[in-house]
């Protein structure tokens, strides 16, 4: 505590920690081991659990989470939110019905379902910074509004019956190992997410603009522009993972994925996004959404009822909040002494 | 710099232990039931799979379940979603086909969502009854049919006839205009009164669009518009509940008979008041106890589930396969004051 006083000329990268520290002891590899070892103790202690069917399963359970999460994850960096996400993937659900209904096809409906998405990303996007709204309530107001028109369009019935070709597609697993095909267009997906976001400068701009969004824009960042542009990524990728989940289940309805919202930021703020923006990456991002995933299928598969998983993925969430916050209100008591020493 | 690692670390540390506690949670509950599952001889651990969890309905379904796995010696289960999504309830017949059940007995919350976890749960041996809520057909081995159109048109003009003495003027109060099965129960209910009971006029059909409100007002215009009403038909569990209400306070209590397709708790304090002297609906403990019956038979080998098979389920007797792999559960059953006390759905 008192070695400050030492007047020795240091260079930027001695004030950092080493790059494996700096990778290694962070909120989201605490999840990807918590991950590590949930899967682990599962495999040990349930016997059907560490099979080919388990991973297709649980991979296919995550897969629209883990879709919307890549857009809800930078969404909430910049200190935003999306909650029209769940009715957006019902939206573009009734949207393929319709269209495969009335004779087109899956791709050329899937694609329209996706305009679909991102004019409605656009509406929240516009709505959050030409009106100066809080993202909150403008997406509270298109949760509803979206899932109104996706049951205002199909009514309660639901559209089955899909080209057989996409919907086994959809299903379909890479040889025998088990896992879907389509994390082939997650991993694809992902790899293009993670360069926009940690290595480009418009990804250096969603933080800046999540810690501080006037300072971001003396920066030079265009701070409306960025927001709008993720609010339209946000639509757009989940209408895909409504498409995806069209064909997976075989059915278009307007009720389809209702409260999938709740599970996307739940696993994303598990995996270390700050829901006040600013901080977040996305390993720990797809680590939490795999972590809950799993949780809930090994639970699942041990007996536990929905109410108990519901129960314990919920403290975990909350857990892992408070860790945070515990760690920062420990930072701030060890740093602030430091502070005033230095400059007295 | 030491600092700095020493901060990172604990937190890094402190995020483990906090989650490391929720495996130990998660743990302990996992060694205690994990054993349930490994059944090995004629595997008779049959799952129930409602709709949804919390549902009165559907706990009193699963509990006649449970009372013939338990006749049976079977081993009895119930998992479902805490609402009633089909999503969820593809997870839960995932897991089922993993944990290695003898049979499924599921509530489909959509006809086609849950086909291809079902189709691969047969494909793993298992017997797939649906029960209450049927799915596409080739999705399942039977589906048990809680009633028919028929049946349930004519316990509805039974027990009219014999409220009102089989003569006078009746109504019916019906959910909405366009409502397939009820259309379907009310032309029914035309036919059987037009050959049957030729002394009985349906005046009027009214639409209370299966809301509390709108169903009352109807049954108050009802019975200004008829003055020599002598009974009103509800076949939907929210319009009988609204016509008793207004019945129970009206003038006409004890004069215009009121039955329908209603519920034991909605209905229970009209029928002990006399507002109400009889209604129906079918007895979901019997119609799960039915659907265990089927699966364990499906199980053994008893039968395949093609039409014709036969299977005796305990205390309910001798249940033929009809068309379409279906099972049907029998006539309507008549909830009165003496019965009513039993059921609490």
């Amino acid at each position: 505590m008192s070695t400050v006083s030492t007047e020795v000329v240091k260079t930027y990268s001695d004030y950092g920690r080493p790059l494996w520290r700096r990778i290694l002891f962070t909120r989201e590899m605490a999840i990807v081991v918590l991950l590590i070892v949930v899967l682990v103790v599962a495999s040990i202690q349930l016997p059907r659990f560490a099979t080919a069917i388990t991973v297709t399963n649980l991979l296919l359970d995550v897969t629209p989470i883990l879709l919307i999460s890549l857009t809800m994850a930078p969404v909430m960096i910049t200190g935003d939110i999306d909650l029209s996400v769940g009715s957006m993937v019902g939206l573009s659900s009734v949207v393929v019905g319709l269209l495969t209904h009335s004779g087109w096809s899956i791709p050329s409906a899937g694609l329209v379902a996706i305009l679909v998405g991102a004019v409605g990303g656009m509406v929240n996007g516009l709505l959050v910074t030409r009106f100066g709204l809080p993202a909150l309530a403008v997406t509270i107001g298109t949760l509803a509004l979206y899932r109104g028109m996706a049951i205002g369009l199909l009514g309660t019935t639901a559209i089955t019956g899909f080209d057989r070709t996409w919907t086994q597609l959809a299903k379909s697993k890479i040889g025998d190992t088990g896992i879907p095909s389509v994390m082939i267009l997650f991993l694809i997906l992902l790899a293009i997410f993670v360069v926009l976001l940690h290595f480009t400068s418009f990804g250096r701009g969603v933080y800046a603009i999540g810690l501080s969004k006037d300072a971001a824009a003396f920066s030079g960042i265009h701070v409306a522009r960025t927001r709008v542009i993720l609010f339209i990524l946000s639509g757009a990728m989940s209408a895909l993972a409504g498409v995806f989940y069209t064909l997976r289940f075989t059915t278009a309805r307007g009720d389809n994925a209702t409260g999938l919202e709740l599970a996307v930021i739940a696993a994303v703020v598990l995996g270390g996004v700050s829901v006040f923006g600013g901080r977040g990456a996305l390993h720990g991002v797809v680590a939490g959404v795999l972590l809950i995933g799993a949780l809930s299928n090994a639970l699942r598969l041990a007996g536990v009822t929905s109410d108990v998983i519901n129960i314990i993925t919920g403290v975990l969430l909350v857990l892992s909040v408070i860790a945070g916050s515990l760690m920062q209100w420990i930072q701030s008591r060890r740093v602030r002494p430091v502070t005033t020493t230095a400059s007295a | 710099m030491n600092r700095g690692t020493l901060r990172t670390g604990l937190r890094a540390a402190a995020s483990l232990a906090a989650v490391s506690l929720f495996l130990v949670a998660g743990c302990s509950s996992t060694g205690t039931t994990a054993g349930t599952s490994s059944s090995k001889a004629a595997n008779l651990a049959i799952t129930f799979l409602p709709k949804n969890l919390g549902n009165a309905y559907f706990d009193t379904s699963d509990k006649g379940g449970k009372k013939a796995i338990d006749e049976l010696g079977g081993k009895y289960a119930e998992v479902g979603p805490a609402a009633a999504a089909p999503d969820a309830q593809v997870q839960y017949i995932n897991t089922l086909t993993q944990q290695g059940v003898g049979g499924i007995v599921v509530s489909a919350n959509d006809k086609a969502a849950i086909c291809d976890a079902l189709t691969a749960a047969m494909d793993a041996k298992i017997k797939v009854v649906t029960y209450d809520s049927d799915t596409n057909p080739e999705c399942r081995n039977l589906f048990i049919n809680q009633a028919t159109a028929d049946g349930i048109a004519k316990v509805e003009v039974d027990m009219i006839a014999k409220q009102i003495g089989d003569s006078g003027e009746i109504a019916i109060l019906s959910a909405s205009a366009n409502a397939t099965n009820q259309n379907a129960w009310i032309d029914l209910m035309k036919t059987q009164l037009a050959s049957s009971h030729p002394n009985i006029k349906l005046v009027d059909t009214v639409y209370g669009n299966d809301d509390d409100q709108t169903s009352f007002d109807k049954t108050a215009g009802l019975l200004s518009a008829h003055p020599n009403l002598k009974g009103i038909i509800s076949p939907t569990t929210v319009g009988i509940t609204a016509a008793a209400r207004y019945l129970s306070t009206s003038s006409a209590k004890g004069k215009v008979f009121l039955t329908g397709l209603g519920t034991p708790n909605q209905m229970r304090q009209y029928v002990k008041d006399g507002t109400v002297t009889e209604f129906a609906l079918w007895n979901p403990a019997d119609l799960g106890y039915l659907a265990a019956y089927a699966s364990a038979a499906l199980i053994k080998g008893d039968i395949t589930g093609k039409t014709g098979d036969t299977f005796t389920a305990g205390t309910l007797g001798k249940f033929t396969v009809g068309a379409n792999n279906t099972v049907l559960l029998g006539d309507p059953y008549k909830f009165n004051k003496d019965n009513i006390d039993q059921f609490n759905f």
